[in-house]
């Protein structure tokens, strides 16, 4: 029953992880938080093309996930340049104040 | 002959160009006058070769047509740039281009000193181009370009001197009189193009509207015809639409003989005799056209009595002689008008040219108060307006007798005149002697009322200007004798060779069909009390003439006190006549106050409400919605990524969930 | 017994530890805190990759996630002295709680469409030429470093260049001017 089941299940766990993950990024006000949420959606969806893969014995799925990972590693790094950069602008780390946007 | 028919309007055309690309700077003047000259010439001499082919054809077979380019191409309208010519265009060539040519020629003497010399002679010679093309075009539409286009030269050669505020003004004035009539003749031909087409035949050649003409019904045509009038009311200085004419004696002497007189002017006549098988299908129309030709031939003369400007008087002369060649087209009698029109261009021409020379002699001046004495000192100029004078007058021997006799016989006798016609235009006739004496004997005889300093200077023309003069007088003696009526032993030449372009026009029954005279003459046929009545018309219509040159006689060289004690007495009517009626007050009042502020109320109301409001209201709702929508930028990261979100559930939802229900 | 093998208690466990550790990472207020569990999640996403027959991408997981990025950020944590936590001065702006709330709970929905997807879709198409079993027998590292350097060998050269821009991007940022 399980070994039917797996993909399926993976699904939904993949799905609850993003909410969670979508959930998080916007009520959170710490902005390192709001990027680790970012990084837990990246995740979720690696589980997905992972399970697919695996139920249509393709390999794309695998190779996908590693490109994703790539892109993600890239942007912890320039993503978290930038927040640095801001950090010292602003001396605070407050998602409510970062609204140089605004208008 | 007949392939080269596209030679005539070709040759001014030439010298156009010729002296527009090369008549520059560095040219001499001679170069221009001379091109100029000599593109008329030819073009002169063009015209004769057709005519002396003509007659060496039969008559039925004097109609040559070329079509040289299809110019306009679109659905079911073919327009071809072609060239017609038949006995009508080429008399009408002939008289353009011969009396064009003597023009020039005087031009060359009378613009001698004039700065704008070489811009004079381009400007005739397309004129004359213009003039060519709307004679000779085989569609009413290449017509209409010819109509325009000597409208347009008209508006460049009145207001030639264009720094004199008066003549840009009359200059203006023209062209926009004449645009009303052009408007209505416009539309008449679009009217005329969609008539013609409903019934199958698409078409504006003149010959195929000539031949499917009878396709029309007549309500439809009488419309048709009463908006191509009201272009010729333009065009030709009619009631009501003759204002432009005394104003645009502003332009040089040559121009107002060429074109006010001779040829521009006759457009309009020249037009309804082309399109004469439309007007003769359509009495209430003609009968419209003799009405307006009579009472603008008889109110243009009691204008002439009043004016002092030699060239005013000879510019209502001429609204008064067109109104005469209307009579006779309104009366059905084609082949007469067109005869009027070849002598009064002979000797009108020659009476502005003599004007011009007197102006000449006169160092300008231009009003008859102050001239006088001339006729020994500038003799040739004297001997050339007096027969000009008594050709106009209807003198017999001279041209003008013959063609007005036979407009008058003919709006007595045809079936389409009327006896009130006859003796209106009796009447103008006699009043037109006076008035061309009056100007005839003040300018030249009696004593020199002019400025010692003038009369140092007064002396005869050049050669160069009084030759023409002397070539026009001659042809205003014997120009009449190609018309000589049946009556009078002649076998009238030149109506016998209009006949296949008025063919069934001029079978105009001589009815005679008023009740007083018809009870005298009941009891015989036709034949010999026909004659006997028209011999008697044409008596009275000399002796009211030789009653008019009498009492100009009287009153300007025998009692020259005459006419003050006239005007004081009769202060209040000669004030009216002498301003013209206040016509043109009145129309100012009228039109022009009501163009200029109807314009103010659109600028105010459609363009500024309207039009303004449109554009700054967009610009404002634009701005009002921007303000509105940048709320949702605040700013906040976090506030954006929900708003992907948002988007992701709508896709989703889009995508995935609808298609499930 | 039968009915639940080894693998689904693996799995059962694996992903209640995921689900746990990921609620607990978005809700502590210490960041030091968070970054921790967070590594928690990826070893446990590890886990069900190994259970998904994915070897490479497991391995991968914990080097480049657990290992890499929360290393990183850990540093950046430190760097900007926010191990106390979130602290708002009173006198700038915040966001209103309400907006918030209301934010959260309409991401929901998303969840909601998801499960609708996943419970009344079936994923069809036509199976790929690697199955299971002729993976195993070659090795699945093999297998994807076959793929990578062989058919998908350009967009493995752009993800490298892509590395090199964010290295040299990131400096460039960060740089004390």
């Amino acid at each position: 029953m399980f070994e039917e089941n797996l993909t399926w299940l993976c699904y939904l766990l993949s799905g609850v992880l993003f909410t969670i993950g979508a959930i998080g990024a916007i009520l959170r006000r710490n902005m390192i938080v709001v990027f680790m949420c970012i990084e837990l959606m990246l995740n979720a969806v690696n589980l997905v093309f992972i399970a697919a893969a695996g139920s249509l014995s393709s390999m794309d799925g695998s190779v996908f996930v590693f490109f994703i990972m790539t892109v993600a590693a890239v942007e912890a790094a320039v993503g978290l340049a930038i927040f640095v950069m801001v950090f010292r602008m602003q001396q605070s780390i407050n998602a409510d104040e970062m609204n140089l946007l605004k208008g | 002959m007949a392939d080269y028919i596209w030679l005539i309007p070709l040759f001014p055309a030439l010298g156009f160009i010729i002296n527009s690309a090369f008549g520059g700077g560095r040219a001499s003047k001679t170069f221009v006058a001379w091109v100029a000259c000599l593109a008329l010439f030819a073009a002169f001499l063009s015209s004769a070769a057709v005519f002396v082919e003509f007659l060496q054809l039969p008559a039925t077979a004097r109609v040559f047509e070329r079509d040289i380019y299809n110019w306009i191409a679109s659905g079911e309208m073919s327009v071809n740039i072609g060239f017609r010519l038949d006995p009508l265009s080429v008399i009408m060539c002939l008289v353009v281009t011969g009396v064009g040519f003597l023009i020039h020629v005087y031009s060359v003497g009378y613009m001698h000193g004039d700065p704008g010399f070489k811009r004079f002679f381009i400007y005739l010679n397309l004129f004359v181009f213009m003039m060519l093309l709307l004679v000779t075009g085989n569609s009413l539409l290449l017509l209409f370009v010819g109509w325009e286009g000597v409208g347009l030269c008209s508006y460049l050669l009145i207001g030639f001197w264009y720094e004199k505020d008066s003549a840009a003004d009359a200059g203006k004035k023209a062209f926009i009189v004449n645009r009303v009539g052009d408007f209505g003749f416009l539309i008449g031909v679009f009217f005329l193009f969609v008539s013609l087409g409903a019934q199958g035949v698409w078409t504006l050649n003149i010959g195929e509207v000539g031949k499917n003409a009878h396709l029309l019904s007549v309500p439809v045509v009488t419309v048709i015809t009463l908006l191509f009038f009201v272009g010729a009311v333009g065009k030709s200085a009619q009631i009501p639409l003759y204002v432009w004419l005394p104003d645009a004696m502003e332009g040089p002497t040559p121009v107002s003989s060429l074109i006010h007189a001779a040829t521009m002017v006759t457009a309009g006549v020249y037009m309804i005799a082309r399109l004469n098988i439309l007007f003769s299908m359509a009495p209430d129309t003609l009968y419209v056209v003799a009405v307006i030709g009579v009472l603008t031939a008889f109110f243009a003369a009691s204008i002439g009595f009043a004016q002092y400007d030699i060239k005013k008087v000879l510019a209502y002369s001429t609204i008064s002689q067109l109104g005469f060649m209307f009579i006779a087209m309104g009366v059905g009698a084609y082949a007469a008008g067109i005869f009027h029109l070849m002598t009064h261009a002979f000797f009108k021409g020659l009476l502005f040219l003599g004007a011009g020379s007197v102006m000449h002699a006169m160092s300008g001046e231009l009003d008859l108060r102050n001239m006088g004495g001339l006729r020994k000192k500038t003799p040739i100029t004297y001997w050339t307006f007096f027969i000009a004078c008594l050709a106009i007058a209807g003198i017999p021997g001279f041209s003008g007798f013959f063609s007005k006799d036979e407009i008058l016989w003919k709006a007595f006798s045809s079936s389409h005149g009327d006896l009130w016609i006859w003796l209106l235009g009796a009447v103008t006739a006699g009043m037109t002697a006076f008035y061309m004496f009056r100007l005839f004997f003040s300018t030249f005889h009696g004593e020199c009322r002019a400025s010692e300093e003038v009369k140092h200077h007064i002396h005869e023309s050049p050669r160069v200007m009084t030759i023409p003069l002397m070539i026009l007088a001659v042809l205003s003696l014997v120009g009449g004798y190609v018309g000589v009526p049946h009556l009078l032993g002649g076998s009238n030449a030149i109506e016998r060779f209009l006949a296949p372009v008025f063919g069934h026009a001029t079978q105009a029954k001589t009815a005679v069909h008023f009740d007083i005279v018809a009870s005298a003459w009941a009891s015989s046929g036709a034949g010999g009390h026909e004659a006997s009545l028209e011999l008697a018309l044409m008596v009275t219509s000399v002796l009211i003439a030789l009653i008019g040159i009498a009492l100009a006689y009287l009153y300007y060289v025998k009692n020259p006190s005459l006419p003050e004690r006239f005007t004081a007495r009769f202060a209040g009517l000669f004030r009216w006549v002498h301003n013209k009626y206040f016509v043109d007050e009145l129309y100012d009042f009228v039109f022009v106050r009501g163009t200029l502020k109807a314009g103010a109320f659109l600028l105010k109301v459609a363009d500024g409400w309207i039009i303004e409001g449109a554009v700054n209201g967009t610009a404002a709702l634009v701005k009002r919605a921007g303000d509105k929508l940048r709320k949702a930028e605040t700013g906040y990261v976090q506030e954006y990524a929900f708003a992907i979100i948002l988007g992701a559930i709508i896709v989703v939802g889009y995508l995935i969930v609808i298609p499930m229900f | 017994m039968d009915m639940i093998s080894f693998k689904g208690i693996v799995f059962i466990a694996a992903s209640l530890v995921v689900i746990a550790a990921s609620v607990l990472m978005a809700t502590r207020k210490n960041p030091i805190h968070s970054a921790l569990w967070m590594i928690v999640t990826f070893f446990a996403m590890a886990v069900i990759y190994l259970l998904l027959n994915a070897q490479f991408i497991a391995v991968a997981q914990v080097m480049v996630y657990a290992g890499a990025i929360m290393m990183l950020i850990l540093f950046v944590i430190m760097l900007v002295h926010m191990e106390k936590g979130e602290e708002t001065d009173p006198g700038k702006t915040r966001r209103s709680k309400k907006t918030r709330i209301v934010a959260a709970l309409i991401t929901v929905i998303l969840f909601g469409e998801m499960l609708l997807g996943v419970l009344f879709y079936r994923m069809t198409g036509q199976g790929g030429e690697y199955p299971a079993a002729l993976v195993d027998a070659v090795g699945n590292v093999r297998t994807v470093g076959v793929l990578l350097y062989g058919q998908y060998l350009f967009p493995f050269e752009i993800a490298s260049l892509l590395l090199l821009v964010g290295i040299v991007g990131a400096v460039v940022i960060a740089k004390r001017k």
